[in-house]
């Protein structure tokens, strides 16, 4: 029997958030910053050992310790991925919170903790009603940060994020009964291969999207968002950008996607019309933000409507590149909540009216928020570049318009992203107080640092990501390819002209005799 | 058929009897003074009771299910599994009430006693094979309800919920009664195999009439919609261990009789009743969560929390499947679980001067002040919700499943959407306790008692509950494998 790395990665954070609940402010930040950092070498274990290539499913493990479902956990090269990713942001949200969360600190650290045991639990399960506990546990942790530690209208927020999503997830729930019914069997891998009738398929698909549709979140049920985003504190926005809103595209990768080819199919119009106007809206409505929270997490939205459309494209570039993205938007935008929670803590407001100059007083932060901006906006070099490209590429296949329109998106996205930065960064220092505040300190380079290097990686060498995917969203591309649809650009091989373009019958006999 | 094995068969109604019987004389000879000795012996008797229904239980999955008194009262997995909860139930009641009356001077020996008959008329109910039986195990539990409701005499709420509680109750005894005339004019038999018999050869308007009246007698007991007003008032007014009491024992038990009554007389006739359940079942979800969201009363928030309850609980038998009749029985595990250490933790909300607190005013704050009760209280009211990982979940999931096999998809479908209503109540909660800042003080210590019984509510309610997931399912399998031979 193999080491069951998986199940300790889970218990590590468990423990560790029993324990905090019954510590000091002190101690229990160190525990929580412990537990995390052991997480995060236990996850770089599970990368190394990572066999690329080979078996589908790796680190299986299995006890069948439960009626009607099993304890069932492993992972494929995707699940790998964004475990990294959560594992890794994890530490850095402890350290957004050391000095910035006074009260009742064990209880917060221990609903950190919680997160990751449930984060890491979704991505690894493979059993389907696993999976649902774990998905849907989620909610409960999320609605005490919000609730307790978060900003003036908390209340309003932890309510309606708690609502919206539950409300989401519970059809699915009768939807994944109706399959394990029809199916006789729980388990994952079995059921990617199983073919539901395509009637079926369709309502399955409907259960399934309202779920993921408002964890992703699409629009128009995106509203929970930014109104989640701006009253949590900095450290759950991260969470919640990072890798919350990976959930719905985990999901439709996971469910959607193969357990559903037909209905995917059938469906893709709607899924490439509301990123459409996701893409557009949200832009639209960020650039007009005061806020800056508000403004990174309309920006969040219209990012992954770039996930969603890449996702519905049925190829691999599309699939990949929408990969990416998730996890390039989860770095950025967890870094961009960072960089906001930064100034946050000094000034304690989130108006962009009230900064200005920053560059001046706080050069090194200005230098951070100036790198990760451009990786928001998708600049070559940076994450976000490779994963948008791919997914355009990969939409481009299917359809010109959604690429026209998505690519629209990304020029918006420069401008409310520049926008923002000139008037927070550059520019005279209108308010005497924020010209007072000093450049990061110790704490604060250790959060930035590893996420910008990460950033970088990403965009100079993205092989080390896509690599562990690749094979698995190669069999995805197989799966999907008996109702994959038509391009929209009727190619046509033309036939080859007689002679060159440049070709001038006269001439060219005048000049042969010179 | 001899009256031996009658008498073993029935052992521990016969035993709880008797000792309610020398209990009785005990607390005329012995006054105030020893209601505490009382108590004690009742909870033993109970104890014991509840080992000898386990033994039972054992003995039915082994052989067969015992008849006693020619086939009005049978000894099988059904009733037993169903027993023991009510005596479980019974037992952890009567373990916080004690310190409740004593600080009003109102703790008298009838109390425990009464609980004792209670729970004989509850076994009977659960075990009835007969019409006759059913409705003497029935009034015998009822009756005794309607003392232990206005036990504190000289509080006019109290005193007010025991006149309602009797009033409305005696009304849904009259309309059982009534179909059960109709069922019997209809089929000449108040035995269950024998109506069933008699339905399976005709089955006329006239006995379908019966039939209606029976069930709405019962979803009067239950406390489903459309009969559940009496719920909030007589939950509000009754003494708070009386109204844990009512929310758990006497719940299972009209929820066990209406199982059999639907799955034994009845079998053959689902077309006609599963409409029945299936309406019961939507509106009390719809009715216990639109209702619990204006309450400022934390006992009247249960009241309607328990209506809620009862329509999840009626979904899983309107399946009308072994594995419904086996999700409702899980259920109601995991149900009385959570209601109990609810309650119990309501009890040991007090001020400093001992004044029992139970508005949402007076949580406020909880969290701050009663760090550990506060995190129980979350950890009950998510899983009253039905949020995973803590083990309400598992019983919605049960029944759900049970309900999308038996292709009520889209019963299933209304019912889990709105249980997202009553998310929003449970959530408001853990809002007030959690959110905002307290208001007033409150007391720091409870007995240890109090704490023995909520500690084993949250440690069953918790995610270690899933441990039991296997054995639980095994019993209520055994269970609901009573009616096998009716299926």
């Amino acid at each position: 029997m193999e080491f069951p790395i998986l199940s300790l990665m889970l218990a590590v954070p468990l423990v560790a958030a029993i324990a905090c609940l019954f510590l000091g402010a002190h101690s229990a930040r160190m525990v929580a910053l412990f537990a995390t950092l052991f997480d995060l070498a236990l996850g770089v274990l599970l990368w190394l050992n990572f066999d690329i290539g080979g078996a589908q499913w790796q680190f299986v493990e299995r006890a069948e310790i439960f009626a009607g479902f099993s304890y069932a956990l492993g992972i494929d090269g995707i699940a790998l991925m964004l475990i990294m990713l959560s594992v890794f942001l994890m530490p850095i949200c402890i350290l957004a919170s050391w000095d910035a969360i006074t009260k009742r600190v064990g209880e917060y650290m221990a609903a950190f903790l919680l997160m990751e045991v449930l984060m890491i639990g979704v991505f690894a399960a493979q059993d389907m009603f696993l999976f649902y506990i774990f998905f849907e546990a989620g909610l409960i942790p999320m609605y005490l940060i919000i609730g307790v530690w978060g900003g003036d209208n908390r209340i309003y927020a932890s309510y309606k994020f708690f609502l919206y999503t539950l409300l989401g997830s519970v059809l699915m729930l009768i939807a994944m009964m109706w399959m394990v019914n029809e199916a006789g069997t729980t388990d994952i891998p079995t059921l990617l291969n199983y073919d539901f009738s395509p009637q079926a398929q369709t309502w399955l698909w409907l259960a399934f999207f309202a779920s993921f549709a408002v964890k992703m979140p699409m629009w128009p049920v995106h509203t929970w968002l930014p109104d989640a985003h701006v009253q949590a504190p900095t450290a759950g926005s991260v969470i919640l950008a990072g890798v919350l809103l990976k959930l719905g595209g985990y999901g439709f990768i996971r469910f959607s996607l193969p357990m559903f080819p037909e209905a995917s199919a059938q469906f893709a119009w709607l899924v490439f019309a509301l990123s459409m106007v996701a893409v557009i809206y949200t832009s639209l409505v960020a650039l007009v933000q005061h806020d800056m929270k508000k403004l990174i997490a309309y920006s969040s939205v219209a990012h992954m409507a770039i996930v969603t459309a890449g996702l519905f494209a049925f190829n691999v570039q599309g699939i990949e590149g929408a990969m990416m993205v998730m996890l390039g938007h989860g770095l950025v935008s967890g870094a961009l909540f960072l960089c906001v929670g930064v100034i946050y803590d000094r000034l304690h407001t989130r108006e962009i009216d009230r900064y200005g100059g920053l560059s001046i007083n706080m050069p090194k932060y200005a230098l951070f928020f100036l790198l990760f901006t451009m990786a928001s906006i998708g600049l070559p070099g940076t994450s976000n570049f490779v994963g948008e490209f791919l997914a355009l590429a990969g939409l481009y296949k299917v359809s010109t318009l959604v690429t026209l329109v998505c690519t629209t998106g990304i020029i918006l996205g420069a401008a409310y992203m520049l926008y923002l930065y000139r008037r927070v960064a550059f520019g005279e220092q209108r308010n005497a107080d924020a010209a007072r505040m000093p450049d990061l300190n110790a704490r604060e380079w250790l959060m930035l640092a590893p996420i910008a290097a990460a950033t970088l990686w990403m965009g100079v060498y993205p092989e080390s990501f896509l690599a562990p995917m690749r094979q698995d969203i190669a069999a995805l591309e197989v799966r999907m390819a008996r109702a994959a649809p038509e391009g929209d650009s009727q190619l046509r091989v033309g036939e080859p002209m007689e002679r060159n373009a440049n070709f001038v019958a006269a001439a060219h006999d005048a000049e042969g005799a010179h | 058929m001899n009256l031996a094995s009658s008498l073993y068969f029935t052992g521990a109604e016969v035993g709880l009897s008797i000792v309610g019987l020398v209990l009785l004389l005990v607390s005329a000879w012995g006054g105030p003074r020893s209601a505490r000795l009382v108590t004690i012996l009742a909870v033993s008797a109970l104890v014991g009771a509840t080992l000898f229904s386990g033994h039972l239980f054992d003995l039915a999955v082994r052989e067969t299910a015992g008849r006693a008194f020619g086939d009005l009262y049978r000894a099988d997995t059904f009733g037993s599994f169903a027993k023991i909860l009510i005596y479980l139930a019974t037992i952890a009641v009567l373990m916080v009430t004690p310190r409740f009356f004593d600080q009003r001077g109102a703790y008298r020996p009838e109390y425990p006693v009464l609980m004792l008959f209670n729970a004989v008329g509850m076994g009977m109910m659960v075990s009835a094979t007969d019409l006759m039986t059913l409705y003497i195990g029935l009034e015998m539990s009822s009756l005794a309800s309607y003392v232990l409701a206005s036990f504190l005499r000289n509080d006019t709420r109290s005193a007010e919920a025991g006149l309602k509680y009797f009033v409305l109750g005696a009304l849904a005894s009259g309309i059982i009664l009534y179909g059960v005339s109709l069922v019997y004019g209809f089929t000449g038999s108040t035995n269950y195999e024998g109506i069933r018999a008699a339905f399976a050869i005709e089955f006329s308007t006239g006995a379908l009439f019966g039939v209606v009246f029976v069930l709405a007698g019962l979803a009067f007991k239950v406390s489903a919609v459309p009969f559940h007003m009496w719920t909030p008032d007589v939950y509000e007014g009754a003494p708070t261990p009386v109204t844990a009491f009512f929310a758990t024992a006497p719940k299972v038990a009209a929820m066990a009789m209406l199982v059999r009554m639907a799955m034994e007389p009845f079998a053959g006739e689902v077309d006609a009743w599963r409409q029945i359940v299936i309406f019961a079942a939507l509106a009390s979800i719809v009715v216990g969560a639109l209702g619990a969201i204006g309450q400022q009363n934390l006992k009247r928030l249960l009241a309607y929390s328990s209506i809620n309850n009862v329509g999840f609980i009626l979904i899983g038998l309107a399946a009308a499947t072994p594995a419904g009749v086996a999700g409702v029985m899980t259920y109601l595990a995991i149900y009385v679980a959570m209601t109990v250490g609810s309650f119990t933790a309501l009890l040991m909300l007090r001020d400093p001067m001992g004044q029992n607190l139970e508005t949402f005013d007076d949580i406020a704050g909880l969290s701050t002040n009663r760090p550990a009760l506060a995190w129980c209280l979350l950890a009950l009211m998510f899983s009253l919700a039905g949020i995973p990982p803590l083990f309400g979940f598992w019983g919605k999931f049960v029944v759900f499943q049970a309900a999308v096999q038996a292709d009520l998809v889209a019963l299933a479908a209304i019912g889990i959407a709105a249980s997202v209503i009553g998310a929003f109540y449970y959530i408001k909660f853990v809002k007030v306790m959690f959110f905002d800042d307290a208001t007033r003080e409150v007391e720091t210590e409870s007995p240890i008692g109090h704490w023995i019984v909520l500690g084993l509510s949250v440690a069953i309610i918790s995610p270690l509950g899933y441990f039991l997931t296997i054995p639980l399912g095994e019993w209520s399998a055994a269970a609901a494998a009573s009616f096998a031979a009716a299926m």
